[in-house]
């Protein structure tokens, strides 16, 4: 079970959130080239190990929550608002 | 060897002293035309039908673990052809066709059984919708049955008609559909292919995939590095790290779906019943379990295992549209982990790498696509070009505009 740590309400079960993905993608200046969006939409890390991703609190504050997790163990490492840089753990879990 | 009523009766009578390993523990050589990553339903497949219809057995297939372990191991061993996008359905119809005489081809029994497979719909958009999809199956040559509620009681009596939130208004059946024995699968394929001399190497895991000159080399794995014209990845889940090594990104997210059996009842449900609306779907297996499951959990992940909330949602599901299983125990869980791709539909396909063939983003269609996939993977290998049936299965469809979303959810794998 996934606890995460909303910065504004604590902790909270995993049942409160839904998943919003991959955190990493960032959206391209609106004259990018189309290459730029297509990997924006579609090609994803999709790590074995720390993920940073969002997670929409839609059960309690609905705020959009960064997280720092690991998809082989599915620890947490940090929780942070969207404006956070949140620090990937050194190890990377495979 | 050769399976028959009379040998099952002469081992009986001799103690079952008789029965040899079913293929072979081969000591890899340093050199193969085609290597395979993955010894699951599709690896094994595809070296079967590389060495039955292109004549291709040097061939070895490399298996991290101990073949079948992985997700040919992890469904709910559905299969059905019930899709409604072309190239969707004319694949997955040449997987049913495949089932439908695989015991006689590969002398083993796979267990097929054509129980039917019918989707509940609760309401009249949802039921055009249904009547939508058979139409274009029985275009395609498919079956494909709209019931009536009168009629769906008579296949399945147990279900709650008259739920409150979901009143069952009919089914979308298609006969042919049904069940087979997973793990055989893996075993009669294993077989097959060994038996006309491809290697099967199992505990080698691929470590890095070598390119020269913008072609696939060979694979560095924990039992040494083996030279390789053609190499092909079929490895599910782990889809993403593999095509990585030889410098590919792709439209995929690894995530975990779970299923679940019950203790063993009597026959309650001789069919398969999915309820989409309530992420619900439900089969009993010959030994009598409850084999049941629902959708993702919803998060990246590569852990094999699920979280409390999806098996509630899901037991939720169940409770639903088949109240009278409330008191069925659980017996076991698992998960497994699905190569998601951004629009649902798989890949069978060159790469942009000489000899480097992908085979993956089988999302919840990957069982039953075992035989078409490994018949259309060896068609691709042996011949450098896709068949038709996987023509449209390409990486490049999402850059073109072509994607095959069946579902219509677009490019959200965690709520495919």
């Amino acid at each position: 079970m996934h606890r995460i740590d909303c910065p504004w309400c604590g902790v909270r079960d995993e049942a409160e959130f839904q998943y919003q993905g991959d955190a990493t993608v960032k959206r391209p200046a609106p004259d990018a080239p189309a290459e730029a969006f297509f990997r924006y939409v579609y090609i994803r890390e999709n790590p074995r190990g720390w993920h940073t991703e969002w997670w929409h609190h839609i059960g309690g504050c609905r705020q959009w929550i960064k997280v720092v997790r690991n998809t082989l163990t599915h620890e947490i490492a940090s929780c942070g608002s969207p404006q956070d840089d949140l620090e990937i753990p050194g190890e990377d879990g495979g | 060897m050769q399976y028959s009523a009379l040998s099952i009766l002469w081992q009986g009578l001799t103690g079952n002293t008789g029965w040899k390993p079913m293929w072979r523990d081969p000591e890899p050589r340093n050199e193969y035309d085609i290597i395979l990553i993955g010894g699951g339903g599709h690896g094994l497949s595809t070296a079967y039908y590389l060495a039955r219809e292109h004549g291709l057995t040097n061939v070895a297939v490399l298996e991290k673990g101990w073949i079948g372990s992985g997700n040919v191991g992890r469904n709910t061993t559905i299969i059905r052809s019930n899709y409604m996008l072309a190239p969707n359905t004319h694949f997955y119809e040449k997987s049913m066709k495949l089932w439908e005489g695989l015991e006689q081809d590969l002398n083993f029994n796979t267990m097929v059984s054509q129980r039917g497979v019918i989707n509940l719909f609760h309401s009249d958009p949802q039921r055009d919708a249904f009547a939508r999809r058979g139409n274009a199956m029985r275009l395609a040559g498919i079956d494909a049955e709209l019931l009536d509620p009168d009629q769906l009681r008579e296949w399945v009596p147990i279900l709650d008609f008259e739920n409150a939130r979901f009143p069952i208004r009919g089914g979308l059946l298609q006969r042919r559909g049904g069940t087979a024995r997973h793990d055989a699968v893996a075993w009669g394929y294993a077989r097959g292919a060994d038996s006309r001399g491809v290697d099967i190497v199992q505990n080698c895991e691929v470590l890095d995939i070598r390119v020269e000159g913008g072609r696939a080399v060979g694979v560095d794995t924990t039992r040494g590095y083996f030279k390789a014209k053609k190499i092909g990845i079929a490895v599910a889940g782990n889809t993403s790290r593999l095509a990585r090594m030889a410098g590919i990104e792709l439209p995929v997210e690894s995530h975990v779906l779970q299923a679940f059996v019950s203790e063993g009842i009597k026959p309650l449900i001789d069919t398969v019943v999915t309820f989409g609306a309530g992420h619900f779907y439900i089969s009993q297996s010959d030994k009598g379990g409850l084999v049941f499951g629902g959708d993702l959990d919803g998060y990246n992940s590569y852990a094999q295992r699920g979280n409390l909330p999806m098996m509630e949602h899901v037991m939720a599901g169940g409770m639903a549209i088949m109240p009278a299983i409330g008191r069925v125990r659980m017996l076991r869980h698992w998960g497994g982990i699905m190569d998601m791709s951004f629009d649902g539909s798989p890949f069978i396909c060159r790469t942009g790498i000489d000899g480097l063939y992908l085979n993956g983003g089988w999302c919840y269609g990957g069982f039953k696509a075992t035989p078409a996939s490994g018949w259309c993977f060896a068609h691709t290998i042996a011949r450098d070009e896709p068949h038709p049936l996987n023509a449209a299965f390409t990486i490049d469809r999402f850059e073109k505009g072509r994607m095959l979303d069946e579902k219509g959810v677009g490019p959200y794998p965690w709520i495919q």
